[in-house]
C-alpha cells in the first residue's frame, strides 16, 4: 500500500537529514505504530506519505514514496486526498466549516463526489463513528473526543484507503482518547483501512498494532513485530518494561496477556513489601498552602465547589480529573490570578506572615505561588531565551540574595544556548523555561497545569527529576495531569475532582490503586500485590533472594 | 462504540415553533430568495418618503422576521440594525439643526441654535440659527427612508444564513467564498486566545496596560494564529483543497482576458450612464456588453471548478413566491398604477398630515405575506455548551 524507496529527507535549516536511506513497505489493512522520541522525524515520515513533505514543508527528498500505486513527487497532497487522509493533533486546526455534517462533507465537494453518494456517505460514517446525534451541532461546541472523531469522520468520508494519524490523542483525556482509539481500532477492523499512527502514550495502543516503525533517531526506520521492536527499543511503555525485567518471552503486550504470563512473578513477588516509589515526605513540614471553602463559578455555572486543601512543603501533590472538572479553576483560583467566588487561601507559614495571594499585586502573588499554565507559550514573548531571562529576573525583582533565571534554567535543563528563539525549543524545554521563569520569583508554592501533554517518556522522566528537585527544596508542587502512569511515579498525594468537587484525597498507591480503570499498567497486572511502578519490581528481582517467604 | 453522553442531556421534545407551516415540512429557504425579497423591499422604500408607508415597511419586516428566523447566532442580529437605523435617523436630524438652511417666514420656528459666523471663503455653510419643524421633519422622513433601507438588508442577514449564502457564489469565486468562511470561524478563536493570553500575563506579573504590555499579548498571540493557519493550510491540502481538475493554461487565461475586459465594459458603462455628457454608445451597451463578458467569464471559469455541493438549497415554489412577492410590490411602487405619485413624497409645504395611499400600502403588505409563504425554518438545534468546554474558554 505504502513504499519508501530509499527515502531521505533532507531539511534545509538542519546538518543531518532527518530521514535516511528509508526502505519500507506497509500492507494493505495493517495498523503500523509509528515510534520514537521527539524530534526524531515522526511526523516528516508521516507527512511524507500524502505528500505534505516536502511540497508543504519544504526541504529536499530524495528516493520515492509511492502510496496505491501513485508517486508523492507528481501528486501534490490534493491530488492524493482520495487515497490518503491525514488526521493531526489538535482537531480545531483542521476544521474548515463549523457545523458537524458539513465538515464531513467537506473533502468530497473537493473531490467532486456526486450529491446523492455524499449524502448516503455522510449518514453512513456519522453511525460510524457515533456522530449522529451530534450531526447539527457547531464544532466547537463538542468536547475534545468529539472533535477529533469528527476530524477522522472528516477524512473518512472521502474513502481513502490509508488513514495517517499523528498523534490524534495528545490533546485529549483519557476517557476522550480511548474514544478515539477504539474508533481507529473499529476502522482497521471492520473496514481494512490502512493506519498509519503515531503516539506518545505506548501503553493505550501497543496492543493494537500490527507493526512498529521504531525511530531509533540517526534518521533509520526499523520496521518489525511489536514484540520484536520493544524487546530492544529505547522507547517502551510500562507494560514492555515489566515484561523486560522479568524476561518474559514472547513479550506480552496487552495487560490480559501480561497477568497471564505474570503468575510466576506475583507468585515470587507475593511475600515482599514492595519499596517505597518516592521517599516518604517530611510529615512534620509546615502547611505552605491553605485553601477553604474555594469555589469558582464561570458565567454563573459554578466549576471549583467549596474546595478546601492544604499543600505541605515537600510534597508533590497531582490533581487528577476529566477535562471540565476544574482542575484548572481551581489551580488559577490558588494562585490569585484567577477568578474566586468565595473562599480564602492563605500562602506562607500559617501566623501572621501567611498572605492571600489574591489581594495582593501579581508582584506580590507571583512570589507566594508560582503557576505554569497550560499553554506555557503564552508567557513568552520576546526573540531568545536569554532576553526572556533577563526580564523574568528584572519582574521577580531578583536581588543579591535571590537566584537568577539563568541558573535555575541551567539545573532544570542543562544547555539552552541564550540566543535560542524560544520557539524553537521543544516541548519539554519550552516546559523547564517557562517553570525558570516562575521559579525566579522563588514561590514556595509551584503549581503546573498540565505539564505532561505532549511530553515523550523521555522528556517525562526529565520533568519527575525537575519535580523532585523542587519538592527536595521544601517547595509544595501540585501538578494536574491525566497520565497515571506518570502520577504513580512522580506524586506523593492524590487529589481527584469531579465536577468541581474533590472526590478523593489520599496517598497515591491508595488512590490509583482503588479504581481499575485509573490503575497503572503494573498495579493491573500484578493486582492484588500493591506495586505501582517497573522500577519497584526490578529494584526487588534485582536484590539477593533472601526475601522468600517463610511459610 | 463509546456511546456518547450528552444523548442523556437531550430534550425530549423541542420547544414548539411558533408556526407549524401547515402540512409544509420545516426548512430553510433558499438564501437567494431571501436577498431578492429584502433588496426588492429596499428598491420599494427607496421610492417612497411617506412615514407612513416606511412604518409600514418596517412593520412588515418585523412581521416577517418573527415568523422566519431560526435561533442561529446571526439570527438574533436585527436589533443591532434597529439600532443602527435609529442612529442614522438621529444623525439627520441633529445635521439638518445644526447645518441650518434658514427659514422662511411661513415655517413653524422651533427654536433657535447660536450661530457662529464662518468666515468669508467658508459662506456657503452656516452654522447654527433658527431652526423650524418643516426642516426637521423633513430630515427625519429622509433619515428614516435611509433607516429602512438599511433595515432590509439586515432582515436579509437576518433570515438568510450568510455562510450558506457564500456557498451560492459562482464557481469562479468559491476561493473568496472559503476566505472569509475561514476567517469568520478564526475569529472567534483569535479572541479566545488574546483572553488566554492577557491571563497568563499576570503570571508574570507584567504589565497588562500600556504600549510593552501590547506586545507581550500580541506577539504570543499572532504566533499562535500564524502556526494555526499553517496547520489549517496543510489540512485543507490534504483534503483535497484547489484540486487542479480539468483546466488548461489556455482556458485560465481566456477567463482572466474575458473577466477583465468584463469589467472594463462595466467601468465604462457606468460612468457613460452617470456623466450626460458622454456619447449614448457608452452608455447602456457599454454596461450590456460587460455584464455578458463577466457572466461568460464566471462560467468559463466555474468550469475549471470540478466541485459538488453538499444539500445544496433547492428553489421551489416557496422561493419563488417569497422572491415574487419582493419583486412584485417594487414594481407596484415604481408603476404609478392607480395612485397619485405625489402622495409616496408628501411635501411638507404646506405642514400636514400625509394620506396612506391605497395601492402601496398593499403592495408593502404584499410583501408581507413572505411571513407565511417561507416555509417555517427547521427547530432549534440543541444548543448547551458542554460544561468542559465552556470552562476551557475562560
Amino acid at each position: 500500500m505504502i513504499t519508501f524507496d530509499q527515502v531521505t529527507v533532507h531539511y534545509e535549516d538542519t546538518a543531518e537529514p532527518v530521514l535516511r536511506d528509508v526502505n519500507l513497505t506497509v500492507e494493505e489493512g495493517e495498523l503500523c505504530l509509528v515510534v520514537g522520541h521527539t524530534g526524531v522525524g515522526k511526523s516528516t515520515l508521516l507527512g511524507a506519505v500524502n505528500g505534505l513533505v516536502p511540497h508543504f514543508t519544504g526541504g529536499t527528498l530524495h528516493g520515492r514514496v509511492t502510496v496505491d500505486g501513485r508517486d508523492t513527487a507528481d501528486h501534490p497532497p490534493r491530488e492524493l486526498a482520495d487515497v490518503v487522509g491525514v488526521v493531526g493533533q489538535d482537531p480545531l486546526d483542521g476544521f474548515v466549516t463549523d457545523t458537524v455534517e458539513e465538515e464531513l462533507a467537506y473533502a468530497m465537494e473537493q473531490l467532486a463526489v456526486p450529491p446523492a453518494t455524499m449524502r448516503k456517505r455522510v449518514e453512513e460514517t456519522l453511525d460510524l463513528l457515533g456522530l449522529a446525534d451530534l450531526r447539527h451541532r457547531a464544532l466547537h461546541e463538542l468536547s475534545g473526543g468529539q472533535q477529533q472523531r469528527v476530524a477522522i469522520g472528516s477524512v473518512l468520508t472521502a474513502h481513502p484507503r490509508v488513514l495517517v494519524l499523528d498523534e490524534p490523542t495528545s490533546a485529549l483525556d483519557p476517557t476522550a482518547a480511548e474514544e478515539v482509539l477504539a474508533a481507529v481500532t473499529r476502522l482497521v477492523h471492520d473496514l481494512g483501512v490502512t493506519v498509519l499512527l503515531a503516539e506518545h502514550r505506548l501503553e493505550r495502543v501497543v496492543q493494537y498494532a500490527d507493526r512498529v516503525l521504531h525511530l531509533p533517531g540517526d534518521g533509520r526506520v526499523v520496521s518489525g513485530p511489536p514484540a520484536e521492536i520493544f524487546r530492544t527499543s529505547s522507547i517502551a511503555p510500562p507494560i514492555v518494561e515489566l515484561g523486560r525485567s522479568a524476561a518474559w518471552s514472547p513479550l506480552p503486550l496487552s495487560v490480559r496477556d501480561a497477568r497471564r504470563a505474570a503468575a510466576p512473578l506475583r507468585a515470587r513477588l507475593g511475600g515482599t513489601l514492595p519499596p517505597p516509589v518516592r521517599p516518604a515526605p517530611d510529615t512534620d513540614a509546615p502547611d505552605l498552602l491553605r485553601a477553604r471553602g474555594v469555589t469558582v463559578t464561570h458565567r454563573g455555572v459554578p466549576a471549583v465547589r467549596e474546595v478546601g486543601i492544604d499543600l505541605r512543603g515537600g510534597e508533590v501533590t497531582a490533581l487528577m480529573g476529566r477535562n471540565g472538572s476544574g482542575k484548572s479553576s481551581l489551580l488559577w483560583a490558588l494562585q490569585g490570578s484567577g477568578p474566586r467566588k468565595a473562599g480564602s487561601v492563605s500562602v506562607g507559614e500559617s501566623g501572621t506572615s501567611a498572605r492571600d495571594p489574591g489581594k495582593v499585586s501579581a508582584t506580590e502573588a507571583r512570589r507566594l505561588v508560582g503557576l505554569v499554565p497550560q499553554t506555557p507559550t503564552d508567557l513568552l514573548y520576546l526573540e531568545s531565551v536569554g532576553q526572556e531571562l533577563a526580564q523574568a529576573d528584572s519582574e521577580s525583582a531578583v536581588g543579591a540574595d535571590g537566584v537568577p533565571a539563568r541558573a535555575v534554567l541551567d539545573r532544570l535543563a542543562p544547555g539552552i544556548p541564550d540566543s535560542t528563539h524560544p520557539r524553537d525549543l521543544s516541548e519539554g524545554q519550552k516546559l523547564a523555561l517557562v517553570l525558570a521563569i516562575q521559579l525566579a520569583a522563588a514561590p514556595r508554592v509551584v503549581l503546573l497545569d498540565e505539564p505532561t501533554r505532549g511530553l515523550d517518556y523521555r522528556a517525562k522522566g526529565a520533568l519527575i527529576d525537575i519535580v523532585d528537585g523542587l519538592a527536595s527544596e521544601g517547595r509544595a508542587v501540585v501538578i494536574s495531569t491525566h497520565d497515571v502512569e506518570f502520577v504513580a511515579r512522580a506524586a506523593d498525594r492524590v487529589v481527584v475532582m469531579a465536577e468541581g468537587d474533590v472526590v478523593a484525597d489520599g496517598a497515591t498507591g491508595d488512590v490509583i490503586v482503588a479504581s481499575p480503570v485509573f490503575a497503572p499498567q503494573t498495579a493491573k497486572i500484578l493486582a492484588p500485590l500493591p506495586f505501582l511502578t517497573v522500577d519497584q519490581v526490578a529494584s526487588v528481582l534485582a536484590a539477593p533472594h533472601e526475601t522468600a517467604p517463610d511459610a | 462504540m463509546v456511546r456518547i453522553p450528552e444523548t442523556a442531556a437531550r430534550p425530549s421534545a423541542p420547544g414548539p415553533a411558533p408556526d407549524a407551516g401547515g402540512r409544509r415540512l420545516p426548512r430553510t429557504l433558499h438564501p437567494v430568495a431571501w436577498w431578492i425579497w429584502a433588496l426588492a423591499l429596499a428598491t420599494a422604500v427607496s421610492r417612497t418618503n411617506n412615514p407612513l408607508l416606511l412604518f409600514l415597511v418596517l412593520a412588515v419586516l418585523g412581521h416577517v422576521i418573527t415568523m422566519r428566523r431560526t435561533e442561529a447566532p446571526w439570527a438574533r442580529g436585527f436589533k443591532y440594525y434597529l439600532y443602527l437605523a435609529l442612529t442614522v435617523v438621529a444623525i439627520r436630524v441633529v445635521f439638518r439643526a445644526v447645518f441650518a438652511t434658514g427659514i422662511t417666514p411661513h415655517d413653524h420656528f422651533l427654536f433657535s441654535l447660536p450661530h457662529l459666523p464662518t468666515p468669508d471663503w467658508y459662506a456657503g455653510i452656516q452654522l447654527g440659527g433658527p431652526v423650524s419643524l418643516e426642516a426637521l421633519l423633513s430630515a427625519a422622513t429622509d433619515g428614516l427612508r435611509l433607516a429602512c433601507m438599511l433595515c432590509c438588508i439586515g432582515a436579509a442577514n437576518t433570515l438568510a444564513n450568510p455562510k450558506r449564502a457564500l456557498r451560492v457564489l459562482p464557481g469562479a469565486l468559491y476561493e473568496l467564498g472559503v476566505a472569509v468562511t475561514v476567517s469568520l470561524s478564526v475569529a472567534p478563536q483569535l479572541v479566545q486566545s488574546v483572553q488566554r493570553v492577557h491571563r497568563a500575563r499576570r503570571l508574570r506579573a507584567g504589565r497588562s496596560k500600556g504600549l510593552r504590555a501590547l506586545r507581550g499579548i500580541i506577539v504570543p498571540v499572532l504566533e499562535d494564529a500564524l502556526e494555526r493557519s499553517l496547520r489549517l493550510a496543510a489540512a485543507m491540502d490534504s483534503r483535497g483543497y484547489g484540486r487542479a481538475g480539468t483546466a488548461t493554461r489556455r482556458s485560465r487565461r481566456a477567463t482572466g482576458a474575458l473577466m477583465l475586459l468584463g469589467m472594463c465594459g462595466l467601468c465604462a458603462g457606468a460612468y457613460g450612464l452617470l456623466d450626460a455628457t458622454a456619447p449614448v454608445l457608452l452608455g447602456f451597451p457599454a454596461l450590456g456588453a460587460g455584464g455578458v463578458l463577466c457572466v461568460a467569464g464566471l462560467r468559463l471559469g466555474g468550469r475549471r471548478v470540478t466541485r459538488t455541493a453538499y444539500r445544496p438549497d433547492p428553489w421551489r415554489a416557496a422561493e419563488w413566491a417569497v422572491a415574487g412577492c419582493g419583486v412584485l410590490s417594487a414594481v407596484l411602487l415604481f408603476s404609478n398604477a392607480g395612485f397619485n405619485a405625489a402622495e409616496l413624497n408628501p411635501s411638507v409645504y404646506p405642514l400636514g398630515w400625509p394620506t396612506l395611499p391605497l395601492v402601496p400600502a398593499a403592495a408593502i403588505l404584499l410583501a408581507g405575506a413572505a411571513g407565511f409563504l417561507a416555509p417555517p425554518p427547521s427547530p432549534p438545534a440543541r444548543p448547551a455548551v458542554p460544561a468542559q468546554r465552556a470552562e476551557e474558554l475562560t
